[in-house]
């Protein structure tokens, strides 16, 4: 890190948030915004994911933030001083790349110490850090292979440990797993972690899988057409979705459009498209009358009503298809009117196989069915 | 099942693997190879062939010994002092006659004349003259019969009786089955024997019937010199009565006799010059080094290789000049195309198509306009010197001379060649993604240092293959040199093709265009040691 660099970071340490956005815009052709009004604060020391469909202005929040692309309107601030002006190379934020980005006539350990060079790093000083990261990253043999001579994974732990070698302290990883199996995917989901956790890093992460989000962030910020539809724990995310797109994008869910006829205090009544009404918990729905879609994930949907508690909803339903998927069965429902109604059930000793053309009851707590905006 | 690690792995039918392997590759190579054949066969019939007979061309030199070929044989026992002895003298005498007689000596004396200036000449008056000589023998021999003059007894003495009656049967203009000699002539009268039959085989070259046109004077020498050695009252032939009187005439001390030197050096005084006998002697080969070291300024002498006067040195100021300007030519083809190369790979798709068919546009112009446009632009009254003048940069009175010299050859080439340098450079720098640049910059570097160690390090393939592509089309390049180059900006492929197309001496022009071939692979393998051709891309 370069010395300025470093003052100014002492300097401005008292500062609550260490990444910043604020009311910020961004736009490619003057007529279309791909990112509007983004507000984000993150503590120093967060792992938060981007999440998002592609499009949704996840990838240009990140290249804005390491420098690449230049924010139209607002304000970006890392540890509290404005850095839209500041060019990429003097950010010293870390970043890892889709496709690792190794530059391929350089061996690993050159790569790890190109970073140290441009600092005008002395070589002793240089080859302990590039030892010291090699081994942070279980590569301690590899540094003189060239990137083309080591798998998916390998280069992925040099890209990781070249992001790091610099002792940056906030590092911007942009989908680095995109391209890895989905075993070697997982692992590396947790050596990330690990490692970040380890040396306290801020991390900005970007991923279209959710998954990767929900196991290795502190929080989400889910993105949808430019905006930030929900920033929130993972648990949170998953459990509360505060809109129809957040519950649709995070997780399985099943949705039955209604109409609010009554709001009580803890819950409102909703009337389904075919005339039947149900108990649900409202989100985003203010007043009598709204359109509504109710959300309830498939596993919190109950086929044996006596194991429900008091005020548990119940509801009868057609048997459509049953899959078993061996931890789980899957099974399709007719519910209202909706053919793709899903529930999960636990294979458990007693658990019953559900034939199709079945009629039955099913039942889930009021808690469960939220009521969220019909889009 | 056991693992037969010892023996060879075998296929299911029990032939061995490697055997069942390649006869199922083999319908595959010989379908490949059957595509590729009409490429071949036409590559090596209209390409590789000529190259190979031309490359031949820079060491042959069969003219002398075949159309001198007693000559040569004489004069390998000459030392190469004074005049050779009579009997050279006679024994070219005997060639060049027969030469002229087919109009061969001219080629000669062309041929010679690239060694020795003055040999063209000399050969060609040589020949006008000898005919004047010869009949100095037939004129005595008429006096014993006048039968000598005509054809017909010439032919029965000397030809098979039964080649002859064939002949007999034939029409005018037909030449008839090769000559064939009477049996016992060859020991009888071998001189005479000889000279008729290069007479006859010239005749029937031309389609003529040999028994029916007299026989050349040489054939008239040689009776006169068999008759003066050979005892001829053996022989029972046709005309043998003829033949002894003859003899007797030959015998007697008033028969006049040729005196072949004093004949050649009065026919020509270069005759009586040895170093246009050395210059004969030194040629005789079938094979010479001559046109190759003529191509290295350096000349065949009696005593070896020489160097040639340095004011006649001309090849190899003209190699270096060739190698430098190529040189030149592609370093600024480097300089002015890697920025249209970069800009090519890295602009949005609408801009760099329109910037890919600027760069291609030369292409549909012929080379000729695009060459003959720079003599427009170029030339004192031209475009650009009146820019410059109008611009004040330069005075009217001392307009710039950028044409007809090396700087106007540089400039033309350097525009015509440089979609070869800007298209390897644009297909490697294309498959260098952005993210390389992104990621140097967020490790630290600043746009130089980021272009510099990472960048540029990538795109040396692309320089690599365009720069090898430029040098070697610049080191033969013709064209251009000959329009815009004038005396000064030519190349040695403007010598080559000057001898080719204007000299006539292929010989020289092929060891140059030897030389160039060499230096080229010398070049291309220098370049494989230093950067490694596998370096070098064309893309992908």
């Amino acid at each position: 890190m370069n010395n300025d660099q470093g003052a100014f970071l002492a300097e401005n340490s008292q500062s609550d948030a260490f990444v910043e956005f604020e009311r910020v815009q961004k736009s490619y052709d003057g007529e279309t915004l791909v990112v509007k009004d983004l507000n984000l604060k993150m503590p120093r020391g967060e792992f938060l994911t981007m999440l998002g469909p592609s499009g949704s202005g996840k990838t240009t929040c990140l290249m804005m933030l390491a420098g690449f692309e230049t924010a139209t309107y607002g304000d970006i601030r890392l540890d509290g001083r404005p850095i839209n002006n500041i060019p990429p190379h003097k950010r010293g934020i870390g970043m890892v790349f889709q496709n690792y980005a190794l530059f391929p006539h350089m061996t690993v350990a050159e790569n790890l110490s190109f970073p140290l060079e441009v600092r005008k790093m002395g070589k002793s000083d240089r080859e302990a850090k590039v030892k010291r990261a090699l081994e942070m990253v279980q590569m301690g043999q590899f540094g003189g292979r060239r990137p083309s001579q080591l798998s998916g994974g390998q280069q992925q732990r040099i890209a990781l440990a070249r992001a790091l070698v610099f002792e940056a302290e906030l590092v911007l990883m942009d989908e680095p797993l995109g391209a890895l199996d989905k075993q070697l995917r997982e692992h590396m989901q947790f050596e990330i972690k690990r490692i970040a956790d380890n040396l306290g890093i801020t991390v900005v992460y970007v991923t279209h899988d959710q998954t990767e989000a929900l196991t290795m962030s502190d929080r989400v910020a889910v993105f949808d057409d430019g905006r930030i539809q929900q920033l929130a724990p993972p648990d949170e995310l998953y459990e509360a979705p505060q809109n129809s797109f957040v519950a649709q994008f995070i997780g399985e869910n099943n949705t039955l459009d209604g109409i609010v006829t009554e709001m009580l205090s803890d819950r409102c009544i909703v009337r389904l498209d075919d005339g039947s009404l149900i108990d649900a918990k409202p989100v985003n729905v203010t007043s009598v009358g709204e359109k509504t879609r109710v959300s309830i994930r498939p596993e919190r949907v109950e086929t044996r009503i006596d194991r429900l508690g008091e005020g548990a909803h119940t509801i009868k339903a057609e048997v459509m298809e049953f899959i078993y998927m061996g931890d789980i069965f899957r099974t399709r429902l007719k519910v209202a009117g909706n053919e793709d109604f899903i529930i999960k059930t636990r294979n458990a000793p007693d658990q019953v196989r559900l034939e199709p053309g079945r009629q039955i009851e099913i039942g889930w707590l009021p808690a469960d069915c939220r009521a969220l905006d019909a889009t | 099942m056991t693992d037969k690690s010892s023996g060879p792995m075998l296929a299911a039918d029990g032939t061995p693997l490697k055997r069942s392997l390649s006869r199922a590759l083999r319908m595959q190579k010989v379908r490949a190879l059957l595509l590729i054949a009409p490429l071949l066969l036409f590559v090596v019939l209209t390409f590789l062939a000529p190259i190979a007979d031309m490359l031949f061309r820079s060491v042959e030199n069969q003219i002398v010994s075949e159309t001198l070929p007693k000559a040569t044989l004489e004069l390998a026992d000459w030392d190469g002092d004074g005049l050779p002895s009579d009997a050279v003298y006679e024994a070219t005498f005997f060639d060049l006659f027969a030469a002229a007689e087919r109009k061969l000596h001219t080629r000669l004396g062309t041929r010679l004349n690239y060694e020795e200036t003055g040999m063209s000449s000399l050969f060609r008056r040589t020949g006008r003259k000898l005919d004047d000589f010869g009949d100095v023998y037939l004129d005595q021999f008429k006096k014993v019969d006048r039968a000598w003059s005509k054809a017909a007894p010439w032919a029965e003495m000397m030809s098979d009786p039964d080649w002859l009656a064939g002949q007999e049967a034939l029409g005018r203009g037909d030449a008839g089955p090769p000559f064939v000699l009477r049996a016992g002539m060859e020991t009888l009268l071998p001189r005479t024997s000889d000279a008729y039959q290069t007479f006859a085989r010239a005749m029937q070259e031309e389609d003529d019937n040999p028994a029916d046109e007299k026989p050349w004077a040489t054939v008239h020498i040689a009776l006169a010199e068999d008759l003066a050695t050979q005892d001829v009252s053996t022989y029972t032939g046709p005309g043998k009565d003829r033949l002894q009187a003859t003899a007797a005439l030959v015998g007697s001390a008033d028969f006049e006799t040729l005196d072949y030197t004093a004949m050649f050096l009065d026919i020509n005084d270069n005759w009586g010059d040895t170093d246009v006998w050395r210059t004969i002697k030194l040629y005789s080969p079938a094979y010479t080094s001559g046109y190759f070291l003529n191509a290295v300024d350096m000349q065949l002498t009696p005593d070896g290789p020489e160097w040639r006067d340095e004011r006649e040195q001309i090849y190899g100021l003209l190699f270096k000049r060739t190698l430098y300007m190529s040189l030149v030519i592609t370093l600024s083809c480097i300089m002015l195309g890697y920025p249209v190369a970069w800009l090519l790979a890295n602009l949005p798709t609408r801009q760099s198509n329109l910037l890919m068919i600027l760069v291609l546009l030369p292409f549909w112009t012929s080379l000729l306009v695009r060459t003959s446009a720079w003599k427009v632009m170029l030339q004192q009254q031209g475009v650009v010197n009146d820019v410059l003048v109008w611009l004040s940069i330069v005075p009217d009175d001392a307009r710039l001379a950028l044409i007809n010299n090396q700087t106007g050859t540089i400039i033309a080439m350097t525009h015509i060649l440089l979609p070869f340098m800007i298209l390897p450079m644009y297909s490697v720098m294309q498959t260098i993604p952005p993210t390389y640049l992104r990621a140097a910059k967020s490790l630290g570097a600043t746009n130089w240092t980021a272009f510099w160690r990472v960048y540029f390090p990538q795109s040396v393939p692309g320089i690599g293959a365009g720069s090898i592509l430029v040098f070697i089309l610049a080191i033969g390049y013709y064209i251009t040199p000959a329009i815009v180059g004038g005396t000064s900006g030519t190349f040695i492929s403007n010598r080559i093709a000057y001898h080719i197309s204007s000299s006539g001496n292929w010989g020289l022009g092929a060891a140059l265009g030897a030389l160039l071939l060499a230096a080229v692979l010398i070049l291309y393998w220098a370049y494989d040691r230093i950067v490694g051709i596998d370096n070098v891309k064309l893309g992908g």
